[in-house]
């Protein structure tokens, strides 16, 4: 679960991270007043989950009240890459001369943390690592002992950063390190940290991922995660429900159980000429109500022209399965999108029989079970 | 012949008072599973399903002689179930069922399996079967059949898949494992690989990985160089979009590209083992290789 960047930053800074001087603002007018109040120049910036927020226009540096008035017009209620920008961060602008990178992430492979610092912050670091992956220099972190002081100044001086700022940016790292700890960090960053004539160190953006199965013990995060909450409406539909889903880009609807075979069954609707529209998954053990919903969400997506079930069971019962598919399907005068459903495991034969043919197509096995929803897909497009 | 499940194996079940836990407990015995002992803390004394329960894992390991132990508990006690049943004498197979623990807690589970001998299966996985001897875990013991083919696989119904098509033409298992969909896991491919290359009565294994890490990879070098045993792969994930969770908690491509499915089929190929472009393709290339 990621925060947005108020959020983060007001945690780093409750943290004693130095960030610079901020206020949220949701209207033109209160991001004018908060303008006012700090001092130009300042950065007015949206504040959704989008990466290059700069370049898609959803960040200004504004020098006078009119310039300011004019940005928050332009960003507040904007649409960025898909999503809607209802609050803006006015922030006080740093005058930087360096901009340092500092991160902590889990390393899958390692199965530990890596604390991470490069003298090349300010850009996408994803696309440091990749062409010059030497500009970043990491340390892993032993759970059982935590960061060690040493391993903050080793990573930073490994780094190439000035040895005037050395002990604030490691000072800083060990900071977002015991952030990460106790707040059941996934990734937190910064970048850039500025530093500024002064030798100053200034967190001018924040990053903070949270373990979404760490919420339980994080009632504040996940508090902040409700605000943070965005995605389209059937991705916000399908959080309430509990299901696994997102939403692509085709036309034939994919309700499975199993991330595994869910994503195998997308790769199948490719594989045979079709255009997957979703994942969902409506996990192990689904009853009937459950599977009503699934198909519901599905349906309500309007790309979606055919709609393919896939069910082996393990845990899931066939019979569970079809009913909810009759249930669901009766509700209809017309069925408003071919079904076609294929069970196998648990229970499967049962559930065949269940199902209503006159509301679904039934196949016996996962290849045909795809090839005929990608064949109705097509039919609904031509 | 098998791995890490055979006629030996002797099952003490942690959370065997909850629903999941007396649940697939039942089906474990039904199944033929040799399960000695329950272990939850202050219900010890008890019976669930005619199997005693202890308050501690090391009292069933002691009092009941579990050598396996099998975690259902909860998420948010489930990384402490699993420090315990590794620091316990006598336990050398630990399988975590359960779904949803946070990885920071596994980390710290990660760090104790290395110094230990045991060897830890999942979390967030089906478990381990030994077709007609025993299954730990949730897999549906009625698809599996005895063979020669051995199975290690990211997911649980993925699993159930390829193996029905291997069961379809007659081709039975030796031992399937569910590793885990988790971004830390205990045993992992080539862990799994290594049982596998050992066992004479494993003629060939088939790998079902996804998208996410570079766990495949590293496998893909490791049967390059290491295996005589042949194996036949399958990648779930080739059409998920970068930056979006498939479910799994490690299953992710991240934003600079590694982790795809193409990644991973290219090793894999690369080190001369054939990936399915479906799981009916897969079981053509097990039969080939038998």
């Amino acid at each position: 679960m990621r925060l947005h960047e108020y959020q983060a930053k007001q945690v780093f800074a409750d943290a004693g991270i130095p960030t610079p001087a901020s206020q949220l603002a949701e209207t033109v007018d209160e991001a004018v007043d908060a303008a006012e109040e700090i001092g130009y120049p300042v950065a007015i910036k949206a504040q959704v989950h989008v990466g290059g927020r700069g370049k898609a226009g959803g960040i200004k540096l504004v020098e006078s009240k009119e310039e300011a008035r004019e940005a928050a017009e332009d960003i507040i209620g904007m649409d960025l890459k898909g999503y809607h920008v209802s609050k803006v961060l006015v922030e006080e602008a740093v005058d930087f001369v360096n901009e340092l990178y500092v991160g902590v992430t889990m390393d899958r492979g390692e199965g530990r943390p890596v604390a991470m610092v490069s003298t090349k912050g300010g850009v996408n670091i994803e696309e440091v690592a990749e062409e010059d992956p030497d500009a970043i220099a990491r340390e892993h972190i032993d759970p059982a002992f935590g960061m060690h002081p040493f391993q903050a100044r080793k990573v930073v001086y490994e780094a190439g950063v000035d040895r005037e700022v050395a002990n604030d940016v490691a000072s800083v790292l060990t900071t977002l390190y015991q952030l990460w700890d106790d707040r059941d960090g996934a990734d937190t960053e910064i970048n850039p940290l500025m530093i500024t004539s002064d030798d100053e160190v200034i967190a001018a953006d924040a990053v903070m991922n949270i373990d979404g199965d760490a919420l339980f013990r994080q009632p504040e995060i996940a508090e902040m995660g409700e605000e943070a909450a965005e995605g389209d409406e059937l991705e916000q539909k399908a959080d309430e429900y509990g299901f696994d889903y997102v939403r692509l880009d085709g036309n034939v609807g994919i309700i499975g159980n199993g991330a595994g075979l869910v994503m195998t069954t997308l790769d199948l609707v490719d594989y045979y000429g079709g255009e997957p529209a979703n994942f969902l998954d409506v996990g192990g053990g689904a009853k009937a109500d459950r599977i009503a919903n699934a198909l519901d969400m599905v349906f309500s997506d309007e790309n979606v022209d055919s709609v393919v079930f896939n069910i082996f069971g393990g845990i899931t019962r066939g019979d569970e399965v079809a009913n909810g598919i009759n249930q669901a399907l009766e509700q209809f005068d017309e069925i408003p999108k071919p079904v076609t459903v294929r069970l196998a495991g648990t229970n499967a034969e049962e559930g065949m029989e269940i199902l209503n043919e006159d509301l679904v197509t039934v196949e016996h096995t996962l290849e045909d079970a795809v090839q005929r929803a990608v064949e109705y897909a097509k039919e609904v497009e031509a | 012949m098998s791995v890490l499940v055979d006629e030996d194996t002797r099952v003490v079940v942690q959370g065997i008072t909850g629903g999941e836990g007396k649940f697939h407990t039942e089906q474990m015995l039904e199944y033929g599973t040799n399960v000695v002992a329950g272990a939850v803390p202050g219900r010890g004394g008890q019976e669930v399903a005619g199997v005693p329960v202890f308050d501690t894992v090391q009292g069933a390991a002691r009092e009941a002689d579990a050598n396996a132990a099998v975690v259902f508990v909860p998420p948010a006690f489930a990384g402490d179930a699993c420090f315990e049943a590794l620091d316990a004498d006598g336990i050398d197979l630990v399988v975590a069922i359960t779904e949803g623990i946070p990885t920071q807690d596994m980390a710290r589970v990660y760090r104790k399996l290395q110094e230990t001998d045991t060897h830890l299966v999942g979390p967030n996985c089906p478990g381990v079967i030994t077709p007609g001897v025993a299954k730990l875990g949730i897999l549906p013991g009625n698809i599996f059949s005895e063979g020669n083919v051995g199975l290690v696989s990211r997911s649980g119904t993925l699993t159930y898949q390829v193996v029905d098509n291997l069961t379809n033409r007659g081709i039975g298992q030796s031992t399937a494992i569910g590793i885990g969909g988790d971004p830390i896991i205990g045993t992992d491919f080539i862990g799994a690989l290594e049982q596998f290359e050992a066992d004479p009565d494993t003629h060939a294994v088939v790998m079902c990985g996804e998208i996410g890490g570079e766990d495949e990879e590293e496998a893909a070098r490791y049967i390059g160089e290491h295996m005589d045993t042949p194996v036949a792969g399958f990648i779930a994930g080739r059409t998920a979009p970068p930056g979006k969770r498939m479910g799994h908690a490690g299953a992710i491509v991240s934003g600079s590209g590694t982790g795809t499915a193409q990644s991973k089929i290219t090793a894999l190929e690369d080190n001369g083992v054939p990936v399915g472009d479906t799981p009916e393709e897969v079981a053509d290339h097990v039969e080939d290789l038998l």
